[in-house]
């Protein structure tokens, strides 16, 4: 094993002050004359800039674990970290190259990660770089925003299209979320403000304590009993708890919902932080996990990091192609516990709905209610005819408008039914079929 | 039956293979570490690969009482970790009552004692057996459950303790010896896996399948063994909804020597696909013309390799 000299590095940041505390004190002790932990805490070092959450603690495992196994083969020393480091599945393949690379020469993966990632240095310096935000330019020049308000104030009816005038290039290119001006999201704000799903809550398999009669609680009783010496036993009584479902969203983003697709992400942004359990997904030609990037408070940050993750922006659209990798990877990790799934898109399907009919039955079986918005459907004369909305038609509970206030309104209400059985809310639809 | 914890990874492995599990030496690495170390395991996979079967086999080959906790959504202090026995206690008050017991704090410490404490599989977990050893604590299915018992779970997981308001603190005295499983119907928090080592139990490949085989259902033939695992690694290359695991594939082994086969026939294969496809749409999918072409290719493969 190579051995490398670089104890400048050991002595960097801050986090790795950790180790100069006692137990870290203890274990250099132990390794004194030998490379071996330095090179351990430099290998976690590097899987944490890869992004794996490697603390202070994994390390001090890490160093236990090899302890414990000692280093007489590879093989053992590989899954011996690999057991402290790796976390989830998809982890592996991260730690298998990284070791790999590491275990040769520490020195190369370093050297690579710095001629890959030139600007990652001080944050301080990063933000000095990039240039000021468009929000705060317009925010510093005050006579530009009284116009807008008087703008706004004009429209006293803002509907979401209006707010949306996509251009042509838009379509085409790849969306710049810095570009979205103020007035734009003060718009949003407001519309998405009322964007929210109180979707009908189930009860559970808890419970909590009612002041009705109901299921007497015999631990409460007996406690209320001791208090009063077991002269009285007063009855106390409990309730099932309620709780919201499980939300997972499906958005379409391609070329076609343009138009649609930042106020639906602003939306997706609200609902992911009104409650837990939502899990968000975009797709256009494949399938991105957005879940937890919209999970960011802060909006512009959450669409940024969405804006950095999907590649097909605007793009084509293969729903069926998007609905199979959906329901291979994440339908059994993101649909259990009764979900109430959202699919949003068009329909416009460039395979022409080639295997979406079979994706579609698998994930109308997977959930508790499959409601579909689309934004076509705002027009009075709206026909099932594309090949790929007929594909989809059968297999949802519920299919709505999704393209103004007025419907996403309706939509609230809608959620909040009780239905007793499945596809209710279909009525003329199916018929149309 | 050795009761001692294994003492190397060769070890581990000896001890796998004398409770007749086929394991890979990474398995054996993360147990051993977990063992060593005294933290839990926590496997996730698919299902029918195994996971819970070495908690099983651990409980077998040292000796040490299982003690086994199935979650489902729901699952609360009362039924997991203990409950106090309500009528015996009324009993209890009534008694003292009677008996003119005048003292409420005695009453209330009497009440509240061992003796009407129903303990549950956590707290069973805490305590030693007769012979003074920590039990094995299977946590199956940790995915089925929802996240506030997660959360419940942190203190036993890290401290091996748990908290009674009535009564106080109980910790065991050894930590037992705990795996954790899912089968990753939704992602457990990172807080629970970084207090276990981790471990992704895969499918394993034909060499250890047939390894498996060979422990597993030894009265199947060899030439059969082999047309079998070699069929069912095709399908596991399939584009199937859920693949078959090696629970399937033993199973579908003892279906076809109940049936006196000795060779795979595409009618066969037709009529026992139940026993290891669990979907209808699968099913549809590689009955016929597919699981009769699967064959064909498996069996001139073999003939190829002699």
């Amino acid at each position: 094993m190579a051995a490398p000299e670089d104890s400048d590095n050991l002595n960097g940041t801050g986090q790795d002050a950790a180790f100069e505390t006692t137990p870290g004190m203890q274990l250099l002790d132990q390794f004194e004359g030998s490379k071996l932990l330095p090179n351990i805490m430099h290998f976690g070092r590097i899987l944490r800039s890869t992004g794996m959450p490697v603390g202070p603690g994994k390390i001090l495992d890490a160093v236990s674990a090899v302890e414990a196994v000692g280093i007489t083969s590879r093989r053992d020393f590989y899954w011996s970290l690999h057991a402290v480091f790796v976390n989830r599945r998809d982890q592996h393949e991260i730690f298998d190259q990284a070791f790999h690379i590491f275990w040769r020469d520490p020195r190369l993966l370093e050297r690579m990660l710095g001629i890959l990632m030139p600007e990652i240095p001080g944050e301080e310096q990063g933000e000095q770089q990039e240039p000021p935000s468009r929000r705060i330019m317009e925010a510093m020049s005050p006579k530009e925003q009284e116009g807008q308000q008087e703008q706004e104030e004009k429209e006293p009816e803002v509907e979401v299209e209006a707010t949306l005038t996509a251009s042509a290039n838009e379509l085409l290119q790849k969306m710049d979320f810095e570009d979205m001006s103020a007035e734009e999201i003060t718009a949003a704000k407001a519309a998405i403000s009322r964007m929210r799903l109180s979707i009908d809550e189930i009860p559970m398999r808890r419970f909590q304590r009612s002041h009705r009669i109901n299921r007497i609680d015999m631990r409460a009783t007996l406690r209320a009993a001791m208090r009063s010496g077991g002269a009285l036993i007063p009855l106390q009584y409990r309730r099932r708890r309620k709780q919201t479902p499980p939300l997972v969203i499906l958005c379409d983003i391609s070329g076609s919902m343009g138009r649609y697709t930042r106020m639906l992400l602003h939306f997706m942004h609200a609902i992911t932080n009104d409650r837990d359990r939502v899990h968000t997904f975009l797709f256009g030609t494949r399938l991105t996990n957005v879940t937890r990037h919209l999970r960011q408070k802060d909006v512009d940050v959450a669409l940024e990091c969405c804006n950095d993750m999907v590649e097909d922006w605007s793009g084509g659209t293969r729903i069926g192609e998007s609905l199979k990798d959906f329901n291979r990877f994440w339908g059994r990790r993101v649909l259990g516990q009764g979900a109430v799934m959202i699919l949003i898109s068009d329909g416009l399907d460039r395979d022409a709905g080639r295997g979406l009919e079979v994706e579609m039955d698998r994930l109308h079986k997977s959930c508790r209610r499959l409601v579909w918005l689309n934004p076509l459907l705002r027009f009075d004369g709206f026909e099932p005819k594309s090949q790929g909305i007929r594909a989809i038609l059968p297999y949802v509970d519920e299919f709505r408008p999704v393209h103004n206030l007025e419907s996403l309104t309706e939509l609230v209400e809608a959620l909040n039914r009780q239905l007793s059985r499945r596809q209710e809310g279909m009525g003329e639809w199916l018929q149309a079929m | 039956m050795s009761e001692k914890l294994p003492g190397s990874i060769d070890d581990t492995m000896d001890l796998l293979s004398e409770g007749r599990y086929v394991a890979d030496r990474s398995l054996a690495t993360a147990l051993y570490l977990a063992l060593k170390l005294g933290r839990p395991l926590f496997l996730e996979g698919e299902a029918g690969v195994g996971k819970t079967e070495i908690a099983k086999v651990l409980s077998e080959t040292l000796g040490r009482k299982l003690i086994r906790l199935q979650c489902y959504e729901g699952l609360d202090v009362s039924s997991a970790v203990y409950e106090w026995n309500y009528s015996r206690q009324m009993i209890d008050i009534r008694i003292a009552e009677a008996a003119g017991e005048e003292d409420r704090d005695r009453l209330e410490e009497d009440v509240f004692s061992d003796r009407f404490l129903i303990k549950r599989p956590l707290l069973q977990a805490l305590e030693l057996d007769i012979n003074g050893n920590p039990p094995v604590l299977l946590i199956d299915e940790l995915d089925r459950t929802d996240e506030p018992f997660e959360a419940f779970l942190l203190e036993i997981l890290s401290d091996f303790q748990v908290t009674i308001p009535e009564t106080g603190t109980v910790k065991a005295e050894k930590p037992p010896i705990v795996i954790v499983t899912s089968n990753r119907t939704r992602e457990i928090h990172d807080a629970i896996k970084r207090r276990c080592f981790y471990y992704w139990v895969d499918y394993p490949d034909s060499a250890r399948e047939l390894e498996i085989l060979a422990v597993k259902a030894p009265d199947a033939d060899k030439e059969l063994s082999r047309q079998i695992v070699a069929f069912v690694q095709r399908l596991r290359s399939m584009d199937l909804f859920k693949l078959p695991g090696v629970a399937e594939t033993i199973d579908w082994t003892n279906a076809l020597v109940q049936l006196d086969k000795i060779d795979l026939d595409p009618q066969t294969v037709n009529d026992t696909l139940g026993t290891l496809l669990k979907y209808q749409d699968d099913i549809e999918k590689v009955k016929g013309s597919e699981a009769a072409n699967l064959l064909e290719q498996v069996k001139a493969d073999l003939a190829a390799r002699g």
